[in-house]
């Protein structure tokens, strides 16, 4: 494991909004491990991860896509101190890479996620859908590169961000990073970052619902998209409800 | 039921600009009161203060409602007690399904008046009554609130909620607006299948007499400036219709 020999820094492109000092705290032993996880052509494997506790944290998958197969990966991240979900996906001919997650918390803690996603062959579609809430001093990160390789015509990447702040002084960082030597491909980014809609959270008051409920129900509304692709209600429930319970107590 | 005294109300945080300037009526039990009156003059308002709408500050005067104290409560305690609010642009809210939010809602009022929750059975049972009433579909209540209806669907499901809320008194703002001529004669008679009971109040807020052929108000107040300045029974809003706000209103103050 000579990979992280040396911390990386700020000036590194994947590290830019990570808490530097909480990396240090980590040390080049906490975030060099890699889990290889191979799918195999036409295996179809969902993982599901909830990340982040009360102590720095750095998960690093690397996936290798057969052709024809289907790699689903979908996480919260809502612990409360520096979170990193990095995962470095490449795509066979003609497979799915389907990424949904979820980074919502207060405090000062930065949670992010890391995707590097290469197109290697021909066919291969890729989907990414992330959401991010957070309030006090918090950050979400979203940095997601998107590599198409030279004969990865047909590809189809998409990549959805949307941060919700609860409260000024959080933020949210999306970094989208294509590079593409293709020329037949499609490759759709989109982000927005905004507030909890005040003529919604008006109008649940005026049907009964106090300001927790209504905020509940509208942030459910809004990190559900992360899981829309999710065929499994038991693992869906389990991840909005991680999610869901940072909330508590909030307002 | 819901009196008003004296309500002075201001819009806006930072220029605040008085828009309720002396505002005093009463609305009793078992009656449907009729609000008219010309664009600008407070219509709109007077329902966004009565709900709390945050931008609207009550500078001074008085709002009682089934005897409380109703700027002692907050919007959401305001519902719970009775009071339902129809909205003249009902809000959409992507994401979350009409049966979740008004169960979500009706549990939460239940809950506030100390009342068993319904089971998720229970109050499939009592929207599919309620939806029926105002001839909608049970699966346009699965879909998410206000999300993709038309101006006549918005205005139909703010009368499906006010079924299912059962509430004591409804401030209706301009619910007929945007409205056909058939979905006119279904919500008006959603209002008086609903409200129209010896222990229910409505405030009525409306533009035209079209709704009140259906509605049939008990009585009809002009709203003008900030103030009530004429009430009358009925034929007050016919010779609204006929001779416009400037003729009946000259003669109130002549």
């Amino acid at each position: 494991m000579s990979e992280a020999a040396t911390l990386p820094t700020r000036r590194d492109e994947a590290w830019r909004y990570a808490d530097i000092d909480a990396v240090a705290k980590l040390g080049t032993a906490g975030i060099a491990e890699w889990q290889d996880i191979v799918f195999a052509a036409g295996e179809t494997k969902r993982i599901c991860l909830i990340v982040g506790g009360d102590a720095p944290e750095v998960t690093r998958l690397r996936l290798t896509v057969g052709d024809g197969a289907r790699a689903e990966i979908f996480a919260t991240s809502a612990g409360s101190d520096y979170t990193r979900l990095e995962i470095e996906v490449t795509l066979g001919k003609g497979s799915h890479f389907e990424f949904g997650g979820v980074t919502i918390g207060g405090g000062d803690a930065v949670r992010e996620f890391v995707t590097q996603t290469v197109h290697a062959e021909p066919d291969a579609t890729s989907n990414q859908t992330v959401r991010a809430v957070h309030w006090g001093q918090a950050t979400g990160n979203f940095l997601g590169e998107i590599k198409v390789a030279r004969d990865a015509q047909k590809t189809d990447a998409a990549q959805d961000f949307k941060g919700l702040l609860l409260e000024a002084g959080a933020s949210a960082n999306a970094v989208p990073q294509l590079e593409i030597f293709a020329d037949d491909v499609k490759c759709a980014h989109g982000a927005t970052v905004g507030q909890l809609d005040e003529a919604a959270r008006y109008y649940m008051a005026a049907r009964g619902l106090s300001p927790e409920m209504a905020q509940r129900l509208l942030v459910q509304a809004f990190i559900g998209d992360a899981f829309v692709e999710l065929d499994d209600e038991a693992e869906r429930e389990k991840l909005l409800q991680s999610a869901l319970s940072k909330l508590e107590g909030k307002l | 039921m819901l009196k008003i005294t004296d309500l002075h109300a201001t819009v806006g945080e930072d220029n605040p600009k008085p828009i309720l300037k002396g505002l005093s009526l009463e609305v009793q039990a078992g009656e449907v009161h009729a609000i008219m009156g010309p664009n600008g003059a407070g219509k709109s308002t007077l329902a966004n203060v009565l709900g709390g709408k945050p931008g609207y500050d009550v500078t001074s005067g008085s709002v009682e409602f089934a005897g409380e104290d109703l700027f002692d409560l907050d919007p959401h305690e305001r519902a719970a007690t009775g009071l339902f609010l129809g909205f003249q642009y009902p809000v959409e809210i992507p994401g979350v399904s009409n049966v979740q939010f008004l169960r979500e809602a009706l549990n939460a009022q239940r809950k506030f008046r100390e009342e068993e929750p319904l089971s998720g059975g229970e109050f499939l049972k009592l929207a599919k009554e309620k939806a029926g009433l105002l001839k909608m579909d049970m699966e346009m209540l699965k879909r998410q609130v206000n999300v993709g209806f038309s101006g006549g669907e918005k205005k139909r499901a703010e009368m499906v909620q006010m079924g299912i809320l059962d509430p004591k008194f409804a401030v209706l703002d301009e619910t007929d607006s945007g409205l056909d001529i058939d979905a006119l004669r279904i919500v008006g008679e959603g209002i008086n299948s609903i409200m129209r009971a010896p222990d229910k109040g409505v405030l009525l807020i409306t533009h035209y007499q079209r709704l009140l052929d259906v509605v049939k108000p008990d009585r009809v107040s002009i709203l003008a400036d900030g103030r009530i300045v004429q009430t009358g029974g009925p034929d007050l809003a016919l010779r609204l219709e006929d001779e416009g706000y400037d003729a009946v209103m000259s003669e109130a103050l002549a």
